[in-house]
């Protein structure tokens, strides 16, 4: 029994390098967790953490589009967009049924991720038809298109409910959304979102005022410090579950058919896998989970106008995905996070910190794909490979499997 | 009236977006790769021939011909810099590749020329009236018009019938057949890169003296809207690129007068998806099948 | 060597030919009258064959002939012009090529198309995705039947490759097997569909004598064990005269002789097609 179960493990390869992604993410976390908590870090710092959670999510969403499914998207952003703005929405418009701050934003994450996926579904209709760069640029399409009519919108939510008007084809101003009284113009037009009251200032605020009723006092800028864990908590969540969803999706049924197509379209149709149907489970999951980070995204941000989610945003994602490595979610994840903070921190040097982002940029393609530096860095992989499996065959020969099937 | 005046107005904006669209269509045609520091050249030729204008205060023609020659060797030095090394690379490591290029002259602009808005002079002032003042156009419309054709008429020359042109469209079919055949796949390539260049600088002045206004992101969109007027018309194709940018331009220009100025661009972009769904290799792309 | 086949072709009503122990049972392919034209060209005309229920048949012919095309048209990689196939008596009109696999004709691939940047095993499972099905929800959920299926799907992987002695190269990817490899991993993905025909598309071909040979068994072990037809294009006829029961030539798109090894081998038109009117002596 003991030698079945073992051989099964041994054929899940890939599990190991899973499991090296799931700790160095974990203890991140962690690590961020006792920094944060413990107030070592400074506001600017602080800034960082929501979004860093939030583009590491968009690259592993994309790298299921780009990597697993093997379609280059340029207009992921437009998902994360439609996340955004439903998200807001929703936790606007939910602030009276759902007092708890933190249900409240987890319950518009999840609208926002329902919201993407709908639309993921309806756009990857006509473009998963496409191929390559036909494809790449109709993703653009959609994307640019996603933002100009998100720029037209209005919504206002009061005691009747929700309220949209769309301001394209005459000038409109929030003012033509009638609403009540007691109404709040939630994204007018071209101005977006402004002034949304943050989660983690809330939740700051019910901290505060629970330990006044209990009778402690608070400090502010611990009750603010609090939320601001709180938030960052449900941000690693995200990225956790995205990651899950994720890598589960992979090593399933599913997830193969996926790749299969990805590598060799008409011989994934002669064993009977349904293209289109797959391309559109993971188109969908893409979308979806980059409707949540956008969700969260917004959830950080004051003021929101859907021009932050045009093609730029888009790239900029596409660069961690292609930096990290196509397939390679940790390397997506680290890749989102150095690229994140490296321009913030060349933020002194002001005017050139762009320039030295897009030579830096230049310099790692160039030197990633130079054929002497890949065959070296290659060697080098091969070699820390043939150290684990002496360790395994070492592990096989005390397990007592006898195993001619090293293949070296 | 009015119906004349935005048809008017708009192949004039497509003949520009159809000039950088050639560009597009060359390089990608020959490199097979989309080079999204294209619309960046065109701004880089903006501010070449505004600094040579106003700084240097040099005539106009000179101005347009620094523009270009500047350009040109950009482009060119692009082209070995950093698209060379990445030729057996994939295609997404060159296209973020061209995006960090992108990034960079954007970036060098920003330094050098600040992000103020420059407000670039009209090269060709001046309106024709017609029917009694009842349609007026102005002389930058015409030329604009005018060139298109010409760099078009020239193009389909060049390419068709000169030995370097055809080299061109050898290599755009098979770089290895045709490196074996004795051609220098390096230098065609560097010569495309060098043409594309050329005109976008061209583009660059024709775009600014129409809008006159020029900041580092100017080439951006029209740079993307190009594109799709490459894809639109078929990209690779040299016709197809004309007629798409055209296309593209008029679609704009009517979407902007009669449905919505703010939903103009959106509009462009529903175009583009009915067509690739209609035709999925664009207007004129040759449809090419995988072999089983 | 495989043991040559000697198997009594007798017609059946329908006036084709199939071995004698499948004359009672359903046909597992019917082609009537099939062809397709390409713009003016017509590639493969009045295409007749009928292949018995375990039938192991050869489909041969000079470059050029239409072979390759005659397996797209079965499997609906190309949607015939005129002609009916009938699969297991199902007429397969306005099917697709998935829908064709589902049906039970599985291939392979002149130019072998792997999914390169996969394992072995999974390549292998890719072609148990309509058999051993789990919803994508229970497998990101992780929940019981996923365990449950893999593990089968794993034991059924392992089962296939053994068939080429292939079951301790699971882990390796692919792309990275040797090229006879390759092609046996491609015989075995198609295994792995469960089909009830199977087309192997020049299965021999860079494999040197002793592969040969050892393919030659393999494929004739393959039918006993599975009990399927099978279907071959081969330009080593050492193969097709040892193995196959039918033999089809096709020359210029359409049907030049049938019959079996020794009536093929006979035939003056097929010589004439292979080597040319003057070499006839």
């Amino acid at each position: 029994m003991k030698t079945k179960t073992m051989k099964i493990n041994k054929s899940h390869k890939f599990n190991s390098f899973d499991f090296i992604t799931y700790l160095f993410i974990i203890i991140a976390f962690i690590i961020v967790y006792f920094l944060l908590s413990g107030g070592k870090l400074n506001n600017q710092q602080v800034g960082w953490i929501i979004p860093v959670c939030c583009y590491m999510t968009m690259a592993i969403s994309l790298n299921l589009t780009v990597g697993i499914l093997g379609e280059l998207s340029l207009g992921h952003a437009g998902f994360m967009s439609i996340g955004a703005f439903t998200g807001v929405v929703s936790y606007i418009a939910f602030s009276e049924a759902i007092p708890n701050t933190v249900l409240r934003v987890v319950i518009s994450m999840i609208i926002g991720a329902l919201m993407a996926a709908i639309f993921g579904f309806l756009i990857g209709i006509p473009v998963l038809r496409l191929n390559g760069d036909y494809l790449a640029i109709v993703t653009l399409a959609f994307g640019e298109i996603i933002k100009d009519i998100i720029n037209c919108l209005y919504v206002g939510f009061d005691s009747k409910g929700l309220h949209f008007i769309f301001g394209a084809f005459s000038k409109k101003t929030a003012a033509d959304l009638k609403l009540a009284d007691d109404g709040i113009v939630i994204i007018n037009g071209a101005v977006g979102v402004s002034d949304l009251k943050l989660p983690s200032s809330s939740i700051a605020e019910t901290i505060r005022a629970n330990a006044k009723a209990s009778g402690t006092k608070i400090k502010a800028s611990v009750a603010k410090l609090e939320g601001n864990t709180v938030m960052f908590i449900i941000g690693a969540v995200l990225v956790l579950v995205s990651l899950i969803i994720i890598l589960n999706f992979i090593r399933s049924r599913t997830g193969r058919a996926v790749m299969a197509i990805r590598d060799n379209r008409i011989a994934a149709e002669s064993v009977g896998i349904n293209v289109m149907r797959h391309k559109m489970i993971a188109f969908v999951i893409s979308a979806a989970l980059a409707g949540a980070a956008g969700t969260l995204y917004a959830m950080n941000m004051p003021t929101l106008q859907s021009t932050k989610f045009g093609f730029d945003t888009s790239i900029l994602v596409l660069v961690f995905v292609v930096l990290g490595g196509l397939g390679n979610m940790l390397g997506s994840m680290v890749a989102a996070a150095l690229l994140y903070i490296l321009p913030e921190l060349l933020r002194e040097f002001s005017t050139y910190r762009m320039l030295i982002y897009a030579i830096v940029l230049i310099i790692v393609m160039l030197a990633t794909n130079n054929p002497l530096l890949k065959n070296f860095i290659s060697k080098i992989c091969s070699g820390i490979k043939s150290i684990f499996a002496k360790k395994n065959k070492k592990a096989a020969v005390a397990d007592n499997i006898s195993g001619g099937d090293n293949n070296g | 009236m009015d119906f004349l005046k935005y048809l008017i107005s708009g192949v004039s904006l497509g003949s520009v977006y159809a000039i950088i669209a050639l560009g597009y269509t060359m390089v990608y045609g020959i490199a097979k790769m989309l080079n999204f520091a294209h619309g960046d050249v065109i701004m880089v030729g903006g501010y070449i021939s505004f600094c040579a204008m106003m700084y240097w205060e040099l005539p106009i023609w000179v101005s347009i011909i620094c523009a270009v020659i500047v350009c040109t060797v950009i482009g060119v030095i692009i082209e070995g810099l950093a698209y060379r090394p990445l030729r057996q690379a994939t295609s997404l490591a060159v296209l973020i590749t061209a995006i960090g290029v992108s990034y960079f002259l954007q970036n060098s602009a920003l330094l050098i020329w600040t992000a103020n808005t420059k407000s670039y002079p009209s090269i060709f002032p001046g309106n024709i009236e017609l029917f009694n003042g009842e349609l007026t156009i102005s002389v930058v419309s015409i030329v604009t018009i005018a060139v298109c054709v010409l760099i078009m008429v020239a193009l389909t020359f060049f390419t068709d019938k000169t030995k370097i042109g055809k080299a061109m469209r050898a290599c755009s079919e098979n770089k290895n057949a045709a490196q074996l055949m004795g051609i220098n796949v390096n230098r065609t390539i560097s010569l495309t890169f060098a043409i594309g260049s050329a005109l976008a600088a061209i583009a660059g002045v024709l775009l600014c003296s129409s809008y006159s206004t020029l900041i580092p992101t100017t080439g951006s969109m029209p740079g993307i809207k190009a594109f799709t007027a490459a894809v639109f018309g078929g990209i690779g194709s040299i016709p197809g690129a004309f007629l798409g940018g055209i296309l593209l331009g008029i679609i704009e220009s009517f979407a902007k007068a009669y449905i919505s100025s703010q939903l103009a661009n959106a509009i462009v972009f529903a175009v583009l998806i009915v067509v690739l769904l209609v035709r999925p290799s664009g207007l004129l792309g040759k449809k090419i099948q995988e072999k089983v | 060597m495989a043991k040559i086949l000697k198997t009594k072709m007798v017609p059946v009503p329908s006036k084709s030919i199939v071995p004698e122990r499948d004359i009672d049972k359903k046909p597992v392919l019917e082609c009537h009258n099939l062809g397709i034209d390409f713009g003016g060209l017509r590639a493969v005309d009045s295409f007749d064959l009928t292949i018995g229920a375990t039938e192991i048949a050869g489909l041969i012919g000079p470059n050029g002939a239409g072979k390759t095309t005659v397996f797209n048209l079965l499997t609906k990689v190309y949607q015939p012009t005129r002609g009916t196939i009938l699969l297991n008596g199902v007429d397969t009109a306005g099917k697709n090529t998935v829908q064709i696999n589902k049906m039970g004709i599985a291939r392979t691939f002149q130019n072998i198309r792997l999914f390169n940047n996969l394992t072995v095993e999974d390549n292998v499972k890719i072609g148990l995705h309509n058999s051993v099905r789990y919803t994508t929800a229970s497998g990101i959920l992780r929940l019981p039947s996923f365990w449950k299926k893999e593990k089968y799907a794993h034991e059924r992987a392992m089962e296939l490759l053994s068939i080429f002695d292939m079951q301790n190269l699971g882990n390796w990817k692919a792309g990275s097997l040797p090229y006879g490899a390759q092609r046996r991993l491609e015989i075995v993905r198609a295994l792995a569909t469960n089909p009830s025909l199977l087309l192997l598309d020049e299965p021999a071909a860079g494999m040197n004598p002793a592969e040969t040979a050892d393919l030659m068994e393999t494929i004739v072990k393959i039918r006993d064990m599975f009990g399927i037809a099978i279907l071959l294009i081969e330009h080593d006829m050492n193969l097709v005269m040892g193995i196959c029961e039918g033999i089809c030539v096709l020359n210029f798109g359409k049907v030049i002789a049938k019959g079996t090894a020794e009536e093929i081998q006979n035939n003056p038109t097929v010589i004439e097609a292979y080597l040319g009117k003057g070499q006839v002596q």
